[in-house]
């Protein structure tokens, strides 16, 4: 399994904490971003995620990379699904280790928060009646 | 000259799909956001649009030559 990963196939958390696990890394923290049921007020049927897959791979590990350097961590996991993801599953897993929680804590924020910036995915959630690509407008 | 464009996301719906060639006067890649936002004024309607030339985000100074393939790159929202 990569650490920096694109699927269409449901996500693994186990999987991912297992690939940052280690004897001298005390502190692990796992982010999973879920599909939730719904935006302001009205009923989500499912989200559908795209990527410009190269990009995102290489922007995926350059948040990686960063963060490792950064708070010096053990090691770092990003795994995104696109497609089709239906409420309640995984749409993103970010899982790091290092020998304190600290710098874990402060290291998978930065890696959402950086991913949601740069990292070439987009979401369209589907609703009954339509559908809407997030964050496009103003 | 031609240049070859790739779309994603909401950029895909506005052009109607995910490939486009687009002719543009000049070899800065400023020429294919204004004949972009000519040709389809959604684009103006955007929070942002960005590109991508090889897999690296680059400014509207960029110089394109003939094979690039330029992505466009609407307000991205993974996670």
């Amino acid at each position: 399994m990569e650490k920096i990963y694109i699927t269409s196939d449901r996500l693994d958390s186990q999987t991912c904490i297992d690939m940052v696990s280690d004897d001298g890394s005390g502190g692990l923290v796992v982010f999973i971003g879920n599909v939730r049921n719904k935006t302001k007020d009205k009923s989500v049927e499912f989200l559908d995620f795209e990527s410009y897959e190269p990009m995102a791979l290489k922007e995926m590990q350059k948040i990686a990379d960063e963060a490792i350097s950064r708070w010096n961590l053990h090691d770092m996991v990003i795994h995104h699904r696109i497609g089709k993801v239906p409420i309640g599953e995984e749409a993103v897993i970010i899982a790091c280790s290092s020998p304190h929680r600290k710098e874990s804590f402060e290291a998978c924020e930065y890696a959402i928060d950086t991913l949601k910036e740069t990292v070439p995915i987009w979401k369209k959630e589907v609703f009954e009646d339509g559908e809407v690509w997030v964050s496009a407008h103003p | 000259m031609k240049i070859k464009i790739t779309a994603f996301g909401i950029a895909k719906d506005i052009v109607g799909g995910k490939h486009l060639e687009l002719e543009v006067s000049g070899a800065e890649l400023s020429g294919v956001r204004q004949e972009l936002i000519s040709q389809f004024p959604d684009f103006g309607k955007l929070a942002s649009l960005k590109f991508a030339v090889n897999t690296n985000y680059v400014d509207d100074s960029c110089q394109l030559n003939e094979n690039d393939e330029v992505v466009l790159i609407p307000p991205v929202s993974g996670g």
